[in-house]
């Protein structure tokens, strides 16, 4: 990096003007502004990171960008005109490609049909001159350096070929733009190696690159210069070279890196009182380019808390010791018996209890009652005879509505209707009531309101103060900090880093979410990667 | 912030309109009952009389035994296109085996229906197809295998079938009791049942259920076996009444018939509630539209029409809702 003379303007290299350009985009989903007035600059012969925490605004950003979706205000310039794109056909024929995590190609046909689909050369009778189309398409993907038989279906290639296939259509086509959405996420090391090879190449004509990932490493040896958003407003844009992990990561959560701890931030209390041999141990889990070997240990009464940032395993993690996301090799044992892997109802009859991070896909039933959901995991152990027993039901019920505090009109009110707070307070009713050693809380305080938030952290204080093993997942940093005894730090799929004790505190775990030099490997992790 | 969209509907200000859609959704159908039954008794001759009612019943039944399995298929967000094969299967069967007996013959009659039905659920259960194709599969293969059983129309003489389709208890035909059990079954199953209470939460969200550990593929499994036994038992009921078996044409098209009598019941199709009383007068609502257009010397084409019209009018209704619901 040259250092450029005071006074003059930002640094913009020579003849790097923007080629896709945004000003006061605005987007809203019903009540949710997922976009506030954001200005974007890429330049052509860049490779431009994006990145932000949940929310942030990334995908509605690229969806605006692709003609996904339309701005409700601001503005989109594209080589520097004004354009508007109705549809995604026409942000592609303008030039703009997209590489999509799941290829966006049509599996069905062969790799030169799909590189060249919808401006097949032609022969003169207007047939496909599926000659030419081979030649064509087999230099194009070799010159990607991929060895691969362009007459193949698209489909039966592995992800990382077909990507690469997609960037081939993006190159025939002579895209000024292409925006790839975390492309490597599902990769294996060497097909990542190949795909910066292609985007430098891409960069080094003069394309512009716009790239998400949330492999933080990715973005230093990729990018030259990147963008924050976060809670859907641009906080930052800058060069890459030169900035610090810590402070890119507090940036993205919106911290300060010199930000001491905010004592009192959250409603949990002192240290609880672990005691005892773990009953929850899981280790060795593996899941295919998702976690590699993750281990963890929780005591009675000891609130575990897993950090890390998007993409970096956790919800992964408490998952597969769930049995709901299947595991290559691993082991979980409660109380010291193993549990069978990949069976959820093992997992529950063991005593594990996974409250999801997804309420509405993975949690309520909308047109069920409240308390038809919070009954819903002891059904088949309340039945007899293939007949509920609506008398335990109905006591069972009662006790955690009062006990939780959810507030319904009664318990035969749907679940659909209840304010965010009240249907998490349901969840946790519903996995309590099936009594569990071991509680996993994937973001159990996300998205809903402060009143409630204080509850469900005063709750779950209580919960480890009657002896439950807690596993909690937050993306804040208070949370952790003050919430869990002991805190996992976990990147790119593996445990990174143990904080407990003194190195328990908000600036260590930025840090450790950073991750980077100097900062790598907690004393107790053997199974680091 | 994903759910926000929900706790909007704490605040109160589209109840109004809300509560309208979802109050015609729940109801539109005894409305229309009651009214198509209050022009009948005004405008067509003979109408109220005991013969009219015990021969409308009697047609009604089969199709509503049929509805009341594609109501619980309905209500796992799937479909079973295959019932009508099904009956057709069942009811060719009989003329086969009643050479062993009356019993034995319906036994077997029943048992395809439960085979079939076992398939349906596994290729959606287990091995994971989409309900409509998986069914459409067993339809198309299904009326092959009752032509191949009885290739032509085969009168049935057996007195135990015979009697099966055209006695009656207290002047209550069988066909009629029969049916009227059936609902009385599913009524129970979906409402006290714990299998009916696993069903509802595995169409209303299936990755919540399987988190909660219910016992989702063996619902599913369940869910098509006593579609296909409840469509064998029409085709059974079918048969006797007409005491015929003719492959081509029984169960013709009474895969739509059932589900249109599912839908405009309040059922919807995405799954996650059965209305089996909805179901009920939805059948006889499809019944007595058909009854009016003969009392009144429509041809049966137009009936076709006017069932099509009615049942894409339901589907809009139920779309309407959940249009406004996001």
């Amino acid at each position: 990096m040259t250092v450029s003379p005071a006074g003059t303007v930002p640094p913009s290299p020579i003849g790097a003007a923007a080629v896709l350009e945004t000003e006061g985009l605005t987007k809203s989903f019903g009540p949710v502004r997922a976009l506030r007035e954001v200005d974007f600059a890429l330049r052509s012969g860049e490779i431009h990171a994006l990145v932000g925490e949940n929310g942030a605004g990334k995908s509605t950003l690229i969806k605006l960008l692709t003609g996904v979706h339309r701005p409700d205000a601001g503005l989109i310039r594209f080589e520097g005109a004004e354009v508007t794109f109705g549809r995604p056909a026409d942000a592609q024929r303008a030039g703009i490609s997209t590489v999509y995590q799941e290829v966006n190609l049509v599996p069905l046909l062969s790799v030169a049909r799909n590189v060249f689909l919808g401006r097949e050369p032609r022969t003169r009778l207007g047939l496909i001159d599926a000659g030419a189309m081979n030649r064509a398409a087999a230099e194009l993907v070799g010159s990607l350096g991929v060895d691969v038989d362009v007459t193949a279906d698209l489909g039966r290639l592995g992800l990382g070929v077909q990507q690469m296939v997609a960037l081939a259509r993006a190159m025939s086509v002579e895209s000024r733009v292409v925006i790839m959405d975390e492309p490597t996420s599902s990769l294996e090391a060497r097909e990542v190696a190949t795909l910066f090879e292609v985007a430098r190449t891409l960069r080094s004509r003069g394309v512009g690159i716009v790239f998400v990932s949330h492999r933080l490493d990715e973005l230093w040896e990729l990018c030259d210069r990147v963008t924050v958003l976060r809670d859907g407003q641009h906080v930052h844009t800058g060069q890459l070279a030169g900035l610090d992990r810590v402070s890119l990561v507090a940036t993205m959560l919106g911290r300060d890196v010199t930000d001491v701890a905010r004592e009192g931030a959250t409603e949990f209390g002192d240290t609880h009182r672990q005691s005892g041999e773990p009953v929850l141990t899981a280790s060795g889990l593996d899941v295919r380019n998702r976690l590699h070997g993750v281990g963890l240990h929780v005591r009675p009464g000891e609130v575990v808390g897993l950090g890390g940032l998007l993409g970096s395993g956790r919800s992964e993690t408490v998952k597969a010791v769930y049995g709901a996301l299947p595991v290559r090799s691993g082991s979980v044992e409660v109380d010291g018996r193993r549990v069978r892997a990949n069976s959820v109802r093992h997992a529950l009859r063991a005593g594990i209890a996974l409250l999801s991070e997804d309420r509405k896909a993975e949690g309520i039933v909308p047109e069920l009652s409240v308390r038809d959901n919070i009954a819903l995991a002891v059904l088949p152990s309340f039945s007899r005879a293939g007949l509920v027993s609506e008398k335990r039901i109905d006591a069972l019920v009662g006790t955690f509505m009062r006990r939780l505090r959810i507030k319904a009109a009664g318990p035969a009110q749907k679940v659909r209707e209840l304010s965010g707070g009240n249907q998490q307070k349901v969840l946790m009713a519903r996995w309590l009531c099936t009594e569990p050693k071991v509680f996993l809380l994937d973001e159990p305080t996300r998205g809903i309101d402060v009143g409630a938030k204080a509850e469900v952290q005063a709750l779950i204080d209580e919960l480890a103060g009657h002896g439950l093993a807690v596993v909690l997942i937050s993306s804040e940093l208070d949370e952790l900090v003050e919430g869990a005894d002991r805190i996992l730090v976990l990147r790119d799929g593996a445990v990174a880093r143990e904080l407990a004790g003194e190195r328990k505190t908000t600036s260590a775990l930025l840090a450790a979410l950073a991750g980077g030099a100097g900062t790598e490997i907690g004393p107790e992790d053997g199974d680091d990667r | 912030m994903t759910d926000s969209t929900l706790t909007r509907a704490e605040s109160g200000t589209r109840r109004g309109p809300r509560r309208d859609a979802d109050w015609i959704r729940r109801n539109g159908v005894y409305v229309a009952l009651a009214l198509l039954l209050a022009v009948n008794v005004a405008v067509t001759d003979n109408f109220v009389s005991e013969d009219t009612l015990r021969l409308q019943l009697i047609q009604v039944a089969p199709v509503l035994i049929v509805a009341l399995g594609m109501a619980l298929v309905i209500g796992t967000e799937g479909i079973d296109l295959s019932v009508g094969a099904v009956m057709a299967i069942a009811a060719a069967l009989i003329p086969l085996y009643i050479g062993y007996g009356t019993g034995v013959a319906i036994g077997i009659a029943l048992l395809a229906g439960v085979a079939s039905g076992a398939l349906a659920g596994i290729l959606v259960g287990r091995v994971g197809v989409q309900p409509i194709i998986a069914t459409l599969g067993i339809m198309v293969a299904g009326r092959g295998l009752a032509n191949l059983f009885g290739g032509e129309i085969k009168s049935i003489r057996d007195p135990g079938i015979v009697a099966l389709g055209s006695q009656s208890v207290l002047g209550v035909p069988y066909v009629v009791l029969i049916a009227a059990a059936v609902a009385a079954l599913a009524w129970f199953l979906v409402r006290r049942s714990t299998y009916g209470r696993q069903l509802v939460a595995i169409g209303g969200n299936k990755r919540a259920a399987e988190l909660a550990g219910l016992p989702v593929r063996r619902v599913l499994v369940t869910t098509y076996v006593l579609c296909g036994l409840l469509a064998a038992l029409a085709g059974v009921l079918l048969a006797a009444r007409s005491q015929a078996s003719d492959p081509t044409k029984v169960g013709l098209l009474v895969e739509l018939s059932a589900i249109t009598a599912v839908v405009i019941g309040g059922t919807p199709l995405s799954g996650g509630q059965v209305r089996i009383a909805g179901t009920i007068a939805g059948a006889l609502l499809m019944q007595l539209i058909t009854a009016t257009l003969i009392f009144h010397d429509i041809p049966d084409s137009t009936a076709q029409i006017a069932q099509a019209v009615i049942v894409v009018a339901a589907v809009y209704v139920q779309l309407g809702r959940r249009r406004t619901r996001r």
